[in-house]
């Protein structure tokens, strides 16, 4: 085989690559052919995150009835705390207070998880990373996606909250979509952000929980900034105001509460939410499509 | 004839290595973590991150309408290769130039346990890059060809009430339900009953005319011998020998003391 004399004996391996055609395997594509990849790959980038939803609870008795009970309980303990023992409103009226709290955890929580599960995305799916060939991004966004489905869950039980405490749905209600869109990108660009950093330093993952924990107090998610602030500097209030996550929280309680007018939103709020999103998503993308040949490496 | 080869995979001087973290003292105790991280900035070894090198300098030129077997002992660098050649694992040194994209014949990693069988075949074809359409249009020959539903309505059941042998079955019919450029198969064989062995290897040799060129790990001599003219004996991470199968696999035969 080998020592049957050839034509192209004594040519370089990369002269004899060209000649034929061939491409360097495993190389990075360009950005445009990537993006090109990613969307032939939409379908596998759902069906993954629907299936990681779905095997979730797969083994629980009550099964996906736990997609809206967690949630619930989860505003149950909260409301516990800060509405019942901690008395945290600060003069708020109850009936704005409760969705109020709920609100804020829920869309805090929806960054936060795909924070995490961006961290893991590569480092805990090195499997599939090392036995199949898919355009990597495939695998935080899918996780985003599937904390955005989660949300949706979730969002049933704040419904049932905001009219519990007489917010009843109106024509501001339509606000939501636009807050969970420009939401989704920016926490897309996150995930993207963090599974690059994870994956090359997987101690992340142990890191993270403390760093969001941090952020989650320093946003208002259980007290009104500048309410909390008022004897500090203003600017303090400004820049924790200005922070995506509060921008995030605000705009679904003014989209959602009756009593939650625009006095409470820092100005120019919806342009600071979409420059937020279109900065982190596609500053991410390219941050992580940059290692796009390294990842899967021991 | 020397005229009409077509190469479709060269590696060349092609070296992987592995990083273990924190595997120096085998202990990986606290103390040792935080002098790794205070020696950071200082090399790999101090830092007792632990090198591998799997893959030693390996350069070889596969032509269309080969199979080319891979031999070698436990550890010897065989799936890290081939993981190389598929673009899965970044080369250290070195270069792999192949013709469109090398698919390895695995599709484990893609499935999830706590699904049905019926959602894995799904999410594993998509995994593989096929459409919906060729999921659907190939959904009934996948689940016939594993036999899954011979003893009853399995595929409706979650994976992880499979026995270790339907799992194993049902993997890889999945994988093997898609058509393939270069074709990497990583001792598939081996699993199933008798019935379903003889099902698979015809099965492969389907794969094998219609793939360009076909990689074939196996401890199994005679199954090389069945379907490799060619053979690539890797030891230690290094190439032994490289030429027709009979010829290698004889040294190989007298190398193990078989």
């Amino acid at each position: 085989m080998s020592d049957r004399p050839s034509p192209d004996d004594g040519i370089s391996a990369a002269e004899l690559a060209a000649k034929y055609g061939l491409s360097v395997s495993g190389a990075r594509p360009g950005l445009a052919e990537y993006v090109r990849q990613m969307w032939g790959r939409r379908h596998f980038i759902l069906a993954f995150s629907q299936a990681k939803l779905t095997a979730q609870y797969s083994q629980a008795k009550l099964g996906q009835l736990w997609q809206v009970a967690t949630p619930l309980l989860n505003a149950l303990v909260y409301f516990l705390i800060f509405g019942l023992i901690l008395d945290a409103d600060k003069g708020m009226p109850r009936e704005v207070y409760i969705p109020f709290l709920v609100t804020g955890v829920f869309v805090f929580t929806f960054t936060q998880s795909s924070v995490m599960a961006g961290v893991r995305a590569i480092s805990g799916n090195l499997g599939l990373v090392r036995a199949l060939h898919f355009p990597r991004a495939s695998l935080p966004i899918s996780f985003a996606l599937q904390q955005l489905q989660q949300l949706l869950f979730s969002m049933i039980v704040l419904f049932v909250v905001a009219v519990a405490f007489g917010s009843y749905p109106s024509l501001s209600w339509l606000l939501i979509l636009p807050v969970l869109a420009l939401q989704f990108c920016f926490n897309t660009g996150l995930a993207l952000v963090f599974a690059r950093m994870g994956a090359k330093t997987p101690d992340l993952a142990q890191l993270m929980p403390f760093v969001m924990r941090t952020w989650m107090y320093a946003s208002g998610v259980m007290f009104s900034i500048p309410v909390m602030l008022a004897d500090h500097p203003k600017w303090i209030a400004d820049v924790l105001q200005w922070n995506p996550a509060a921008i995030y929280m605000d705009l679904m309680r003014f989209a959602l509460i009756d009593g939650y007018g625009s006095e409470n939103l820092p100005p120019h709020v919806w342009a600071v939410a979409g420059g937020w999103a279109a900065l982190v998503a596609l500053g991410g993308f390219v941050y992580f499509w940059k290692a796009e040949e390294r990842y899967g490496r021991g | 004839m020397a005229e009409t080869r077509i190469p479709t995979v060269i590696a060349d001087e092609l070296h992987i290595v592995y990083r273990v973290n924190g595997a120096k003292t085998g202990k990986g105790s606290a103390t040792a973590a935080l002098s790794r991280i205070l020696k950071r900035g200082s090399d790999d070894a101090a830092r007792g991150v632990r090198k591998v090198h799997a893959v030693k300098g390996v350069s070889f030129i596969a032509y269309r309408g080969e199979a080319i077997g891979l031999i070698g002992s436990n550890g010897s660098g065989k799936s890290t290769l081939l993981r190389a050649i598929a673009g899965l694992l970044p080369a250290e040194k070195g270069k792999v130039y192949t013709d469109g994209q090398p698919s390895l014949l695995g599709v484990n990693a893609a499935l999830m346990n706590d699904l049905t069988g019926e959602r894995n075949v799904i999410l594993g074809g998509l995994a593989m890059g096929m459409s919906r359409e060729q999921i659907k249009e190939r959904y009934q020959d996948i689940v016939d060809f594993s036999g899954i539903n011979e003893k009853g309505d399995f595929i409706t059941l979650p994976m992880r009430t499979y026995s270790s042998g339907m799992a194993a079955r049902l993997r890889f019919s999945i994988a093997a339900a898609k058509d393939h450029d270069v074709l990497m198969i990583d001792e598939a064989l081996a699993t199933g009953d008798r019935k379903f062995q003889k099902r698979s290897e015809a099965r492969i040799r389907e794969l094998r005319k219609e793939a360009g060129t076909v990689f074939l790990v196996s401890h199994n001599n005679k199954s090389i011998r069945d379907t490799c003219d060619r053979v690539l004996w890797l030891e230690r991470g290094e190439l032994r020998m490289d030429g027709p199968t009979e010829e290698v696999l004889k040294e190989y035969e007298t190398f193990t003391g078989k």
